[in-house]
């Protein structure tokens, strides 16, 4: 016997923990809310034989948002996950390579010009041809063969160009309204979606996970440097393309129903590692259900929280995450 | 059994050709040294050897088949690389850091099975870092981690083996420990390649020495015959106190001789 522990052998209790709170914090998203349902109209609704009022209040409102929220998390978390390993930086999330901003730039554009108005999901769709802008901006940027560097760089210009875009956007908005329509939609939310909005993330998010689900080995192999995972068989050209192709699709489909939602991407990662063997492979999937977890219960705190005008979910997360963040910080820098 | 052949290769490395027209079949089952000063190409000549870098002229062949026509995986399965001074990005234990040289015997969900196991524990204990297999590689000595990191190359359990600078940072007990490891490797059929800065250590363990200068081979063969005051002189421009063909030989450099002088009598 080994006086160690290998990967496939610690750690097993993570996915069913994750599993667990997941599964509570879905029946709390589900039950609670400012409008106080029994658990017997909860269940009638979802069951579809529910009053009518119970039925809007599930179907309409609940069950979207909690389906958009876990889509949107799950998808920040994977999405921070698989970066902070092939940039070897734990600092980086997925707005990182300029996706993010590139979609929220789409977003402003829709709103900037009223094309909401000539169909709801215009939103979204100009968000998603934002973010494949963006991507497809970086890679000509970065060239063929760009390594996690040139790529850094590369990112940081389209973000700052498109956040530059967005800014232009607001300058010249025709009147004040617009503006604060645009704010309002950059500070992220998950307030008022519809299941429109699902069916638009959801093929974005799937095919963007499965993406990025499948880069783990090479991810554990860049863990030893470049050079040495590729003497470890790895094809690194060839393994960028599903991590760039799965973040700008799944971040770009996730910004477009949700605005920007900073941290999750960027603080799940480093809350699930403490649980794994710290590995970049093993952080993956626990990632995915963490951040939908997390999403979902900020989601539902907002709701909860008395406030005037419901509080937006991106500056929740940012509160919650910059103290979490510092904390875990200060208790692990000398690992890094 | 794994042999190496480059025919007349060059090698360039950021706009410049850094390795010129080096002809060289290195045999399994032998060790074998390359020296040079700094910036002679050495880690260049070993990383155009393992297809990490593309030759401009010239060809590599690994065993009886061109280096461009391996799958990579089965590359990786037959010729294992410790790069020179390896950055570590996350606090991984040792343990499972040594697993990551199973990789190349891994399909894409397959765990680790027992043989991988066997070859982690062997490696760890090859290296004398078993007592470490938990701790995280962040936090070893810089000693401790060079064993590590040969620890995980050896996991790889490849029958040709590179490694770019296996000494550096070692007490002179490990250093022994780590040629004696390698020499062993080679008594078993495998083919060690190793760049190497201790003269001393490359004459008493080494089977056979490529000596570059400036890109080029400039000798090539038994230590004995390529430590040489003369190539010493010429190549590294210092004196030095040599037995090289004595029972346990000997090189220690003494003092700078004029290197101009050495290369225009050249």
């Amino acid at each position: 016997m080994l006086p160690f522990s290998l990967p496939d052998t610690r750690h097993r209790l993570l996915m069913p923990v994750l599993g667990v709170l997941l599964a509570c914090a879905i029946g709390a998203s589900l039950a609670l809310g400012p409008v106080a349902l029994s658990p017997a109209r909860i269940v009638a609704a979802l069951a579809g034989q529910g009053d009518p009022i119970a039925s809007a209040i599930m179907l309409d409102l609940r069950l979207p948002r909690l389906l958009v929220g876990l889509l949107v998390g799950g998808m920040l978390g994977l999405g921070g996950a698989v970066l902070q390993g092939y940039l070897r930086n734990p600092l980086a999330e997925p707005s990182a390579l300029g996706a993010s901003n590139g979609a929220a730039l789409g977003a402003v554009i829709a709103i900037y010009f009223g094309l909401m108005e000539w169909h709801a999901v215009a939103l979204p769709l100009m968000a998603i041809a934002g973010g494949m802008l963006a991507l497809a901006l970086l890679f000509a940027l970065a060239g063929r063969a760009g390594t996690p560097l040139t790529l850094i760089l590369a990112g940081i210009a389209v973000s700052t160009l498109a956040s530059a875009g967005i800014s232009l956007a607001l300058n010249l908005s025709p009147n004040p309204f617009a503006a604060m329509e645009i704010m309002t939609w950059l500070l992220g939310s998950l307030e008022n979606r519809t299941l429109e909005h699902v069916w638009i993330a959801l093929p974005c998010v799937v095919a963007g996970a499965l993406l990025l689900l499948g880069s783990g080995r090479v991810l554990d192999a860049l863990s030893l440097g470049e050079d040495a995972a590729r003497a470890l068989g790895m094809d690194l050209a060839r393994a960028r393309m599903p991590i760039l192709l799965g973040l700008a699709i799944g971040v770009g489909g996730a910004v477009a129903v949700s605005g920007s939602i900073g941290f999750v991407g960027l603080i799940v990662p480093h809350l699930i590692r403490p649980f794994t063997d710290r590995s970049p492979s093993a952080l993956l999937a626990p990632s995915f259900a963490a951040g939908a977890l997390l999403l979902t219960l900020a989601d539902t705190a907002v709701r909860l929280i008395p406030t005037q005008a419901e509080l937006k979910l991106g500056v929740v997360t940012a509160f919650l995450g910059v103290p979490v963040f510092l904390v875990h910080l200060l208790k692990e820098r000398h690992q890094w | 059994m794994v042999m190496i052949a480059c025919d007349g290769i060059d090698v360039p490395l950021g706009g410049r050709t850094v390795v010129h027209g080096i002809t060289a079949r290195l045999e399994p089952g032998s060790l074998v040294g390359v020296i040079g000063p700094n910036g002679a190409g050495k880690s260049t000549l070993v990383r155009a050897m393992l297809g990490l870098t593309p030759v401009s002229a010239g060809t590599v062949r690994i065993g009886d088949m061109p280096l461009r026509q391996w799958d990579r995986k089965a590359l990786a399965r037959a010729l294992a690389y410790l790069p020179q001074g390896q950055t570590l990005h996350w606090p991984l234990s040792v343990g499972r850091l040594v697993a990551l040289g199973r990789l190349p015997h891994l399909g894409p969900l397959s765990p680790i099975a027992a043989a991988d196991r066997t070859a982690i524990e062997q490696a760890l204990h090859c290296a004398d870092v078993l007592h470490l297999a938990g701790r995280n590689v962040l936090e070893l000595s810089g000693g401790e981690r060079a064993r590590v990191l040969l620890a995980r190359a050896l996991a790889v359990g490849a029958r040709g083996l590179a490694v770019d600078e296996p000494l550096a940072s070692l007490d002179p007990g490990h250093q022994i420990d780590v040629m004696e490891l390698l020499a062993g490797e080679a008594r078993t059929g495998t083919l060690v390649i190793a760049v190497l800065h201790d003269l001393t250590m490359a004459a008493r363990y080494c089977d056979r020495l490529l000596l570059m200068d400036r890109g080029r081979l400039v000798a090539d063969g038994p230590p004995a015959t390529v430590l040489t005051a003369d190539n010493l002189a010429r190549i590294y421009g210092i004196g030095a106190f040599i037995a090289a063909d004595a029972d346990t030989p000997m090189i220690v450099p003494l003092g700078r001789v004029p290197a101009s002088s050495h290369k225009d009598m050249a």
